[in-house]
């Protein structure tokens, strides 16, 4: 991958970045989605997305499957919180139109530090005597080649995750792509293991946000960053730490909505293709 | 209803809030509890416990800005519990059984994974917590057969493990709407330890899936004593509302 520099696009050239059948790379919902670029895909539409939760998801992930662009969830779960269980994955799961690989939240973790140390597996407790064993074949126990002599201390290896493209929503970035995250770390780990990383923001500012030692420490540097984006309110319905909270009634709405697919289809002209409803 | 509780104006304790009684007896002395997704009635328990440690006790609560200290992203729970730098942690289950192991994924044979007939949102955290974290507290208000079964569809995380297997965390009790049952490592089996207000131990052996052992007098759950409640029902709730605020809704009207 050689060093490039950071585009910035207009949105819907953000989203037309993400080709079909990638294997995406989705923040939870306490970390900025990019829920703007997320309708740009489901407009298009965007098709057969393999979806990589980190390590769960909620209301993007559900969008994306009710609108029939997703093939594949690896996910630790998925879930519209508060608002109790998503119900476009659900309905999915159960008429079998998509594939699904049940994780667990360290685990996503875990592969994506491998893919950022270029590294094939990591090790990580834990796990044995779990079905997820039995449902992810691509999951190996090995005893461990460190222990004692004569212990044996069988440990469960994953296979590194190296995604496509990651996309989320961050509140700025600087003219020359570094992205400020604060405390939102996985977003690091996620650019880092990411062969591309596009990122929509409520803005972008002058100056150098790697000169300033107080903002550094949350930046990603545009050296992980393919291309920006500005969109305000870039996050909504989902909160923006620091920036706005989560607007309850819409997702409410949504939840009420998607639980049919004709529902979803109703929700999706008014919010998403910005039909008025008859 | 007890008579710690007449003295509140604001009313009956409920029993959301038995439960989180019982979970914060649990909690007493600990030094760092963390609280994971859906999580609301053991993060008012943990919430209670620092309120009333004077500062002896750390929580760290998923999704909060608040009561969240970490600043290494998601996997920083998970790493610092693998350190062994967690004591508590809180597990629920749309099924749980009689050997403690716990389905987050959902209901029906494995063998049609993942078609299931009810599908759950999935494991979270659960498949590695439950190792490593000492002391872990299932909860689940519904107690009833369907969700209280002798043998889960799915094992999200299981109550025990071969002896060679790294894991000094596991079960330490189940709370639920009805009782609360603490359970045995060594022999993986619960014992009833207490029943709630207004609840008798056969209508908890009416109610639960599995076998598990029960003393010939079953005490009753106790109660907060009211400066607790006052503190549960004030400073925690609104701690609670920040990261739940339709459970804060539900619970105290706030």
């Amino acid at each position: 991958m050689a060093a490039q520099v950071t585009a910035t696009l207009s949105l819907e050239d953000l989203a037309a970045r993400i080709a079909d059948g990638a294997r995406i790379a989705l923040p939870p919902d306490y970390s900025g989605c990019a829920m703007a670029a997320v309708r740009a895909l489901m407009r298009r539409p965007v098709r057969d997305l393999h979806v990589v939760a980190v390590p769960a998801g909620g209301m993007q992930v559900d969008m994306l499957i009710g609108a029939g662009c997703v093939a594949c969830v690896e996910a630790a779960a998925v879930t519209m919180g508060e608002n109790g269980l998503a119900p476009r994955f659900t309905a999915a799961l159960k008429s079998g139109e998509i594939e699904m690989r049940d994780a667990t939240c360290p685990a996503i973790q875990a592969g994506l530090q491998a893919a950022e140390k270029g590294i094939p597996f990591m090790p990580l407790r834990g796990i044995i005597g779990s079905d997820l064993l039995r449902v992810r074949p691509d999951w190996k126990v090995i005893d461990n080649p460190l222990a004692e002599s004569g212990r044996r201390d069988p440990i469960v290896i994953l296979p590194a995750i190296r995604p496509d493209v990651t996309l989320f929503h961050a509140l700025k970035a600087d003219r020359q792509g570094n992205v400020w995250i604060g405390v939102r770390r996985e977003l690091m780990l996620m650019a880092h293991a990411s062969r591309q990383t596009l990122v929509t923001v409520e803005r972008i500012e002058d100056g150098d946000f790697l000169q300033d030692a107080a903002l550094a420490a949350g930046t990603i540097p545009a050296l992980y960053i393919s291309a920006i984006a500005e969109a305000k309110n870039g996050a909504w319905p989902i909160e923006l730490a620091g920036a706005y909270p989560a607007d309850r009634k819409a997702q409410a709405d949504y939840v009420a909505a998607a639980r049919t697919a004709d529902g979803f289809a109703r929700w999706a002209d008014e919010v998403v293709h910005d039909k008025v409803p008859a | 209803m007890s008579k710690a509780v007449s003295a509140q104006p604001s009313g009956a304790v409920s029993t959301t809030e038995i439960m989180i009684g019982a979970i914060a007896g649990m909690l007493a002395g600990l030094g760092h509890i963390a609280v994971g997704a859906s999580s609301p009635i053991p993060g008012s328990a943990a919430l209670l416990t620092r309120a009333r440690s004077k500062g002896a006790t750390r929580v760290s609560v998923l999704g909060s800005r608040e009561n969240n200290p970490f600043t290494d992203g998601g996997r920083e729970l998970f790493d610092c519990a693998g350190q062994g730098r967690i004591d508590a942690f809180f597990l629920s289950g749309g099924q749980i059984d009689g050997a403690a192991n716990i389905n987050l994924v959902g209901i029906g044979d494995l063998d049609d994974y993942p078609r299931a007939q009810a599908r759950f949102p999935g494991s979270f955290g659960s498949s590695y917590l439950y190792f490593v974290v000492p002391r872990v507290i299932l909860f689940r208000e519904e107690h009833t057969p369907r969700t209280l079964v002798e043998h889960v569809d799915f094992i999200s995380a299981p109550g025990t493990s071969p002896p060679d297997v790294y894991r000094p965390g596991g079960p330490y009790a189940l709370v639920t709407s009805r009782c609360v049952f603490t359970f045995d490592r060594t022999r993986a089996r619960f014992t009833l330890a207490s029943v709630h207000p207004g609840v008798t131990a056969e209508n908890v052996r009416a109610a639960t899936g599995f076998d598990y052992d029960a003393p010939a007098r079953v005490p009753e759950t106790p109660a907060l004593d009211a400066a607790s409640l006052e503190l549960l029902r004030t400073t925690v709730a609104r701690e609670v509302a920040e990261t739940y605020p339709a459970f804060a809704q539900r619970t105290w009207g706030m």
